[in-house]
Formats: C-alpha cells, structure tokens, sequence
C-alpha cells in the first residue's frame, strides 16, 4: 500500500500544490520562530557572559540618596574607595574594577537629542584604565583613554549615529542642564542594550563619580581573581569585608546564569507569542488540508473500491491515505524548515525596525527545531487527512461496478448544526457577560478568552448552515450583474456546504482576528488621543525624558520667548486621604487656567488656593466628598493637612486626581522639581518648539512636545502593535487565499464535463471565466462577512474589561479599515479564480465532454 | 448579429434546402507518424426539416462528422456550413456563439448541469444569450417531451430517461437551425431510448426540426428518416426510409466490403 501512497501522492502532485505551499508556510513560522527565538537568546547570552567573563566576583550596592529628595544628583551608594581597597587586600583578589554606572542622553551633532524615547538604553558609565592605560571591557577602536572632566568616549555606532568625529564637542545630559565634553576616543562594547539601539558614554572615574553619583561612591565593584579560584568561596570571603546587607557579593558564574535564566525566560515570552500565530496559522492551515483530502478522496472512490474489490481492507485503505498525507506533510515541512530559517534571517531586522532592540549573532538552528518542525507539518497534515481517510474507507467494493456515477449521499448536518448552535450560544452567552464586566481582572479576561474560541469554533461549525443564506444573497447580486455566470457561480458555491464552508472558515480564521484586534486598537487609539489632550489648551509640553523633572525656575525664560502668551508650571505628588490613594497635582490657578481648560461641575478653579483644592469627579465619588467638605489629606513624607473641596471638575489627563496651587505640593515633588511646564503660544505661533529648547539651554533630555505629539505619544504604540499582528496575522490570511485557489482548482477539475458541457451549449471563454471568479469572490465575501462579523462582536464584548483603566473608551468601528477588509476579501476572490479560471477555459472541450 | 442574418431560424427558411452541409471535409489529427485521418474528403448535406442518422462502426469518423458539423471541433480541409455560414471562417467566439444560438445538442451523458433544476437547464442556452424564452414554445417543448410537472426537479431526482428528454427538449427549446445528438439513447434501456427517439423523430414531423443523430444501434438509426454509413473517414453508403432491418443488412454488407477490401 505504501507503494499506492507513493503513485497517488506523484499522480496529484500539481493538486497538492497548495496543500503543501500552506503546510510549508505554517511551519515555516513555526520554525522561524524557533530558530530566531534561540538564536536571541544565544546572543542575549553570549552577551552577558562576555560582560561577565572577566568578573569573578561582583559587588553591587542599593542606591541611597542623602538628602531628603531622591533627585538624580544626589544619588549615592556604600560603596566607597576604602570599602574597594578592603575588598582588594581580600586574600584571592588580584584585581579590583571600581564601575559607576548611570545614564546620559546625548544630542546629535546637528542638535536633535539621541534616542531620547529610551533614554533607559542611553547608558553611562567610567572608562577604568589598567597598568597599560587600557581598558579590557570596553577596547579602544580609535583615540585614547579620557583624562579630566572635559574629556569623554563614545562607543562606535553611538559616535556614529550621532555624527561625532574625534575632537569635536558632545554635548550630553545626566539629569540636568545640558553639558559638554570632547570626544576623545570611540570604544567596542557587546552590551544588548548599547547594540539594540541605545548609546554608551563614558568618562574617567572621577568625572563619572561627579556626574552619574557621588565623589568617591560607586555602584559595583569588578572583582578579578586567579585562574582555578573558587569563585563562590571568593565571594563569601568577601561579603566578610562588606558593611551591611545593602551591600551584596556574588560570583560573576551565579550572575551570569541569574542573567541568562531572565534572557531565557523573556525571550520565552517573545517565542511564545509568536508561536500563538505560528498556530493560527497551522489550524488555517487544516482546513485546506482536510478540503483536499475530501476532495481526493471523492474523486478517488471508483480506485479505492477496486482496491477494496481486490482484497484491501478498509484499514489499508485507511493507512493508504494517511501515508500519502505523511508523505505530503514530511515533504512540505522539510520546504517550510527551510523558510524558516530565512524568516528568522529577516525577522531581526524587522522587529528592530519597529524599535523591539533585537541583539545581533549568529543563527542558531538546533536539532530540536528541525524535529519540531517535521513533527508539527507531518501531524497536522495526518491529523486534517484523518477524517477524509475514514470517509475512504467507507467506500463499498461494489462501487467499483456500478457504471454510473452516483452522486455521493448527502451526509446529514443536523449533528454538527446542533453542535455548532450550543458552541455559539453559549460563547455568546459568556461573551455577553463579559460585556457587563468592567475591570481587566484575570477571571474576565479567562472568561473573554473562553468566549472567544467558544464563539469562533461555533461559526467555524455553523457556517455550512450559514454559506445558504448567505451566498444566495451575495448570489443574487452577482446573478442580477452578471446574468447566467451569476447563476452558475452561486449555484456551484451553494452545491458543496461543508466545502464551501471549510474554505470560508480559513479565510474567516484570519479576519475575525483582524478584525478584532482592528476594533479594539482602534477604539483604544481613540479613546487615548480623545484623553492625551482633553481639557488642555496648551500648545507645547516641556518636560523631562527622563522622568526627573525640570527646575522650578524655568517658567521665566520660556515667558520671554516670543510668541508665547502664558506658561503653567505643573508638579505632582501622593495624596492619602479618606483611605483612598490619590495623585495631586500641584498648579497656580490663575496660570493654569490659559492652558487647560477644566469643566467644573460645582465650585470653580478661581476657588482653589491654599488648603483649598478641586478634586475630579472619580476621586470624589470614590472618596465621598463633594464641594465645601473639609478632609484630613496625608501628603508626602507623613505630612498631614486640613483641606477644603474648593470644586469638582470632570476628569482629564491634564490634572491628576486632585488640583491643589503649585507651592502647597512643591515642597513633597520629586526632588522639590516640576513635572512639566504648559506652554500657551498666540494664535498663529507655529514651530516655537525650537525657540522654547533653545531657551531653556538645549538640554538634549529636555522634551518639548506640541499636541500632535503628545498625542501619538500616547496612541502611537497602538498603530505599531497593530501593524505587527497584520504582518503576524496576514501568514493565516495568506493561507486562507490558498484556500480558496485550491478549492476552485479541484472544483473546476471535478466539473470539467460542466464546464464542456457549457462551451458546447454557448457559454464563451469570458462566461467561463467570469463562473469561476464569481464562486471565488462569493465565497471570499462569505468568508468576510463572517470574519468580520464575528470580528466586531468579539472586540465589542471585550472592549468593556478597559473602561476601569480607560474611561473614554467606546467601540469605535473603523469603517474605513473594515471596508478595505471587504475590498481585500473581493481582491482576493478575483485573484485566487485566476489560476483555476484559465484551466477551466483551457480544459479540452471535446475532451472534457466524454471525460468520466 | 450579422450572423443571425445570415442563418436563419427553422420558422424563417433561407434560399439553401439544407440545414447543413459538408464539402469535401477533412479531418487529420497528429502528424507524421502519428498521423491519423479521420474523415477524408465527405461531402454531405442535411436536409431542412429531415431526421438524419449517422452511422459506422467505431473509428469510421462519425462523431468526427458531427462534431466538426457543430462547430465543436475545427476542420481540416474542405468546408462545414451551417445554414449559408461557412464554419471554418469562425472565430472561437462567433463559434460559440453559433453554437449557442443556432444549434442544439444532446449528449450521449451528462447532458445537464447538476446544480440547475430541469427548466433552468432548458432554459440555459437562452440564459447564456441574455433572451427571454418563448413560453407558448416553451410550453409545447415541455408538453412534448412530457416534463411538466417535472420541471423543479434537479437531474439527480430525475431518472436516465428522463434527464435524456429534458436535454432533447434543452435542445428543441431555442429552435435551433440544427440539433445534433450523439448516441442519445446510448445509456438508456430501451423503453426509455425508444421514448426518446419519438421525440425527436416528434419534434421533426410535428415542428418541423432538423436533427442529426449519430448512433452505432440500427434499432435507433430506423427512426430517422435517412440513414447514412461511414467507414473509415468516408461516406460508403445511404438508406432512405429505413428499418432495423434494412440497416442491419446494410451494416453486414458495409462490414464485410470492409474486411474483404
């Protein structure tokens, strides 16, 4: 029999093309996904073995700040030079590397800040020369080592990116006002986070310590020992020395594998939710599959019954189908194994693009990938040929004999409708319920989650219940434009339910997740920008892109800047009041209000003054209080304070929960700074963004954004994580279209003598083709109509779970967006009835009518 | 359009007698070696409102004959006409149709579209055209055939038979200038072929139909009003009036010449 497999699988193999092109495609992603996933792992872990491959042992201090303030200047730790020293005359120790780490965010050459939306990557550090002036970790590739405070390195791409030469002035900033430094020499790091896209500066100690911590103070100590030492041994030996448990000594081998168990883990992440659409993809895939097994199997009865005639039993028969899908499966994946690799080749630079910081390294294609790969396309294409199997099993010997051919009996659907109606009653009975659920809490979102693939099994079993009604009205459309091949088209799209459906259902897989997540992002876009700017009248938003604030002083020099009418400045801190845990934002009235805009729903800004605050309307209702209650309120540092409810205002993204003046917060601000300045500019006074940086000194950290930025700033990632889920999602579509190219192939084969029969009785060239293309866009638009249905419900019943986070959110349908889906899924009719409408016209006439 | 002109329906008779006419057709498939002459040089006419029966042996060219007669098959030399319009000056598309407008056909199997119920496929040729039957003809086709009460069925609910009468009245339907049947009773028992033998034979008396039938079964050639016998590629012999018999005796006669000479 396994001879038999072999015949059929070669007899067919232009059928089976598309069958093997979406097992190949399926696995591909899968093992893109796998080789890309190890080989980032692999790299993140070459990465940090080399960062630690000097390291025997590490001593790494908590920061601790001395002042009251947690201000980035007054950072300091306990690690000091003595405490080095000590650590050094540690019998073991040959050497001692004293780091300071910290962060600064450079402008460019031609003034524009560098990488400043992560300014976390941005990384500084000191540049510790040995005996011979060098420093191993990071090698010299041109210049010299830096000496002085006015001195400094930058890493090669960074120098690079940013336009820097050797001798000219950088200007950089740590947490305040902009500074400066010559670029002396340019150093090689393999650090993730520089390679990824961050930058690297670095000075020498002392500049370092001035800059990033405190004289003398540093974060690690670096500690070297000899060949063949015990490293955990030198680290309880060390720890003797240290002060106290803020201090800790670990050995570089327990820190690398602390490091590569978190890379591991976090790129486990990555690989898992890429394999989620890998098997999107597969399960598309099945449906193909399972459709041109059927189909084979059907035009294969009159053989399989002679077979049967002959002496094979029904498990031979059986077994012959499923080795020929094996074979079909294992040839495919091979193919897809292959792909793979070139995906994965092409998938960093992709997700770099979009920001994701991938490091680079070598591919790394395991054997495990490959088995998984093979075992994954082999098992799905056995398990989807299974049922068709059965069904040529079934074929009585005597069939062989008969002379005419019998149409096949109609199997009842009563079964899978009933099946299919439970499965979507109850998805959508579940799924309604979570539209009553407002919080994102794990149980909601299980339930969501639940309803969701209840719901999707359920049409997936209901749609050759619904392909009638359906493709009859879609039918009655083409049939009015296009006359007979209307007709035809319908009728031929109506003939097969289960085929027509399984077709559909793959398109549908695709789209309802398109549409779905289109839905969802969109209305979270909208509700984001709606909240981004609400209430604010302000032009411009200066604030820190590092998140440590700006001099309270500045309001003045951005007051003269022409063109600007009305600067607020803006802080905030913690508020405890009435067991309710509250921001409080801290602005004088007056100035506040010629940049926002606040609704007051009793009281008024005008009211708000010392001891007086206005509270939005959420905190109030939360917290019981209206207009002209007095509550005690805990500030910051245990302060506690009588306040007056001065007013209620609707709540807005401009102010926080609670509205006090500027100085009543100031003083408990993170380190006593503002969080942003509102700049408010004439009518008619565009582009002053670059006259306000240059008047608060061009700090690279500075973030002076207009609207329009604030805005994407808040919805922007949603565009990027929709554009990735359409690339991620467009492979299951891509597998869908095949589909339907493979459905219309078999079909035209299986009606030659139709489509004979039509050409003799007059239908031309054009006719025919038109017949195929119209069941093609008929059962695409089917396919869509579903997918998008079944898209938009899901994404509405869901959409509640955000309204606790996201007040403004409602659904919003994207009609635009929705519209391109339909017009894609007509695009796809036509394109796929290409190849099968010109073999039907193709077809031999004389041939096909006396074709048995 | 121009074509209509040219060919006119059975109701409006052009100057030509014949409803078809071959002069000196040839068909050859293949080449060099492979060459195979299937009809050779058979010039021939069917007359208007007559039943013609084609007969041979299998391999003699008499579905040849028929299919490059409809325009379903090109010609090799000599010419094919339908009415005055000259085949072999047919492109695909005027072909088509010719075929669809002003021939009718009935298949020896699967005549009818699955999908279609029994009026819609006898309705298709006139769909295809864009035209609106004639129900008084439609009527009298249908009661002819005797489908009425049939017509909503769809082929697979109808019986050998008759899905065969529904293609023989699919054909009658558009009043062809012409309807060709190949072997139209061939998989039928023959109650059921004789029924539709007497349609045909029916719709040439009573309607004034020109039907061209080839068939290998002397039972069926006897319905026809002229019988005419093919041997390899060419025309050998003709019968007027015939009876099983005579074209039995026809058939020996024809077969032995064969194997003598």
């Amino acid at each position: 029999m396994l001879r038999t497999a072999l015949r059929n699988l070669f007899a067919h193999k232009a059928r089976l093309i598309m069958t093997a092109l979406a097992v190949m495609l399926g696995v591909a992603f899968v093992s893109g996904t796998l080789v890309f996933g190890d080989s980032v792992a692999q790299a993140l872990r070459g990465a940090s073995a080399d960062n630690l491959k000097d390291v025997a042992v590490s001593v790494q201090a908590e920061s601790e700040w001395e002042s009251e303030s947690d201000a980035a200047e007054d950072r300091s730790t306990a690690l000091t030079g003595d405490l080095a020293e000590q650590v050094a005359d540690v019998p073991g120790v040959t050497s001692v590397r004293p780091v300071v780490n910290g962060t600064a965010t450079l402008a460019a050459k031609d003034g524009r800040p560098l990488n400043v939306d992560m300014s976390w990557q941005n990384l500084a550090t000191n540049y510790v020369p040995d005996d011979g002036g060098r420093d191993s970790r990071y090698p010299l590739d041109t210049g010299r080592a830096p000496t002085g405070s006015d001195e400094l390195l930058l890493e090669r791409d960074t120098a690079e990116k940013a336009g820097y030469e050797l001798g000219d002035t950088v200007r950089f900033a740590t947490s305040g006002p902009a500074l400066s430094g010559r670029l002396v020499g340019t150093v090689e790091t393999d650090d993730p986070r520089v390679t990824a896209g961050g930058s690297l500066v670095l000075f020498d100690t002392d500049t370092a310590q001035q800059l990033l911590l405190q004289p003398d103070r540093f974060d690690e100590l670096a500690v070297g020992s000899a060949p063949g030492t015990d490293n955990r041994q030198l680290a309880n030996d060390v720890a003797e020395v240290l002060p106290d448990e803020n201090v800790t000594a670990a050995s570089g081998a327990e820190l690398a594998k602390e490091q590569a168990d978190e890379i591991v883990r976090s790129t486990g992440e990555l690989t898992k939710v890429l394999m989620a659409f890998a098997g999107i993809a597969l399960f598309v895939g099945i449906f193909l599959i399972a459709n041109t097994f059927t189909m084979l199997v059907a035009q294969r009865s009159r053989e399989t019954a002679l077979l049967r005639a002959v002496g094979a039993s029904r498990r031979q028969v059986v077994r012959a189908v499923l080795v020929e899908a094996g074979l079909l499966g294992l040839v495919a994946s091979a193919a897809g194994f292959a792909l793979g690799i070139g995906i994965a080749t092409a998938m960093r630079p992709l997700l770099n693009m979009a920001g994701a910081g991938m490091p680079n390294g070598p591919l790394v294609i395991s054997a495990g990938t490959l088995v998984w790969s093979l075992v994954v396309g082999v098992g799905v294409t056995v398990l989807a040929a299974w049922l068709p199997s059965r069904k040529a099993a079934k074929v009585a010997p005597v069939e062989a004999l008969s002379s005419v051919d019998q149409a096949p009996p109609k199997r009842s659907m009563v079964l899978r409708n009933c099946l299919g109606g439970a499965l979507t009653g109850v998805g959508v009975l579940v799924l309604l319920l979570v539209s009553t659920q407002e919080d994102g809490e794990d149980s909601n979102l299980l339930a969501a989650a639940f309803g969701s693939v209840l719901t999707l099994t359920g049409m997936i079993a209901l749609a050759p219940l619904l392909s009638r009604p359906l493709v009859r009205l879609a039918g009655a459309l083409t049939s009015r434009l296009f006359g007979v091949s209307g007709m035809l088209a319908r009728e031929n799209a109506l003939r097969n339910p289960r085929r027509t459906a399984a077709t559909a259902s793959a398109l549908m897989i695709g789209l309802t997740l398109i549409t779905g997540m289109s839905v969802a992002g969109k209305s979270a876009q909208a509700a984001l920008e709606d909240e981004a700017v609400r209430g604010l009248t302000a032009e411009y938003k200066v604030s820190n892109a590092d998140f440590n604030g700006i001099e309270p002083a500045l309001d003045a020099k951005v007051d003269d800047v022409p063109g600007v009418t009305a600067t607020a400045p803006v802080t905030s801190s913690t508020l405890f009041a009435k067991d309710e845990f509250a921001l409080i934002t801290g602005a004088d009235p007056e100035r506040l209000e010629r940049v926002a805009d606040l609704e007051f729903t009793s009281g008024s800004l005008a009211a708000v003054g010392p001891g007086k605050v206005a509270l939005s309307e959420e905190y109030a209702e939360k917290a019981g209080l209206s207009q002209g209650d007095t509550f005690r309120g805990e500030f910051a540092d245990e302060d506690e304070k009588e306040l007056t409810v001065a007013g209620v205002y609707e709540s807005t993204r401009a102010v926080e929960d609670v509205l006090a003046p500027l100085d009543d917060v100031l003083p408990y601000s993170e380190g006593g700074r503002l969080d942003s300045l509102l700049v408010g500019t004439a009518p008619g006074a565009d582009g002053l963004d670059q006259e306000i940086r240059e008047a608060l000194g061009n700090s690279p950290l500075l973030l002076v954004q207009d609207k329009e930025q604030l805005t994407k700033e808040e919805a922007g990632p949603i565009d990027l994580l929709l554009n990735m889920m359409y690339g991620l999602l467009g492979m299951a579509v891509v597998i869908g279209v095949l589909g339907v190219v493979n459905t219309l192939a078999m079909s035209v084969y299986e009606r030659t003598r139709e489509v004979g029969l039509l050409r003799a009785i007059g239908l031309d060239d054009r006719g025919v083709k038109q017949m195929v293309r119209l069941e093609s866009v008929v059962i695409s638009l089917f396919g869509a109509a579903l997918g998008i249905g079944t898209g938009i419900f899901l994404a509405w019943s869901v959409g509640s779970l955000t309204s606790s986070s996201l007040a403004t959110y409602e659904t919003v349908l994207p009609w635009a967006r929705l519209g391109l889906l339909l017009v894609l899924a007509l695009t796809v009719g036509v394109l796929a009835a290409v190849w099968p409408a010109r073999r039907a016209v193709r077809l031999n006439m004389l041939r096909s009518l006396n074709a048995q | 359009m121009s074509m209509q002109a040219a060919v006119s329906s059975p109701a409006h008779p052009s100057q030509s007698s014949a409803a078809a006419r071959a002069t000196e057709l040839s068909k050859v498939y293949g080449e060099g070696e492979t060459r195979v002459v299937a009809l050779d040089s058979v010039s021939l006419e069917f007359e208007r409102g007559r039943f013609t029966a084609i007969m041979g042996p299998s391999g003699s060219g008499k579905s040849t004959l028929m299919h490059c007669m409809a325009g379903l098959d090109s010609v090799s030399g000599g010419s094919a006409r339908i009415g005055d319009t000259e085949l072999s000056r047919l492109n695909d598309r005027q072909l088509t149709r010719l075929r669809r407008d002003h021939v009718g056909f009935v298949f020896q199997a699967f005549n009818l579209l699955p999908t279609l119920s029994a009026l819609e496929n006898i309705t298709l040729p006139m769909s295809i055209a864009g035209r609106k039957p004639d129900p008084q003809w439609l009527d009298t086709v249908v009661e002819t055939v005797g489908l009425a009460g049939r017509l909503d069925h769809r082929p697979a609910q109808l019986s050998g038979g008759q899905q065969q009468r529904v293609a023989v009245a699919r054909a009658l339907a558009s009043r062809p200038e012409i309807i060709f049947a190949d072997e139209p009773t061939g998989n039928l028992d023959s109650r059921a072929g004789g029924e539709i033998l007497g349609f045909l034979r029916n719709s040439v008396r009573e309607l004034g139909q020109t039907v061209v039938m080839v068939t290998h079964d002397p039972t069926a050639a006897a319905y026809a009003d002229r019988v005419v016998f093919l041997a390899d590629g060419r025309l050998v012999d003709e019968l007027f009036t015939p009876t099983a018999e005579s074209v039995l005796d026809r058939m020996r006669r024809a077969g032995a010449a064969g194997r003598t000479g």
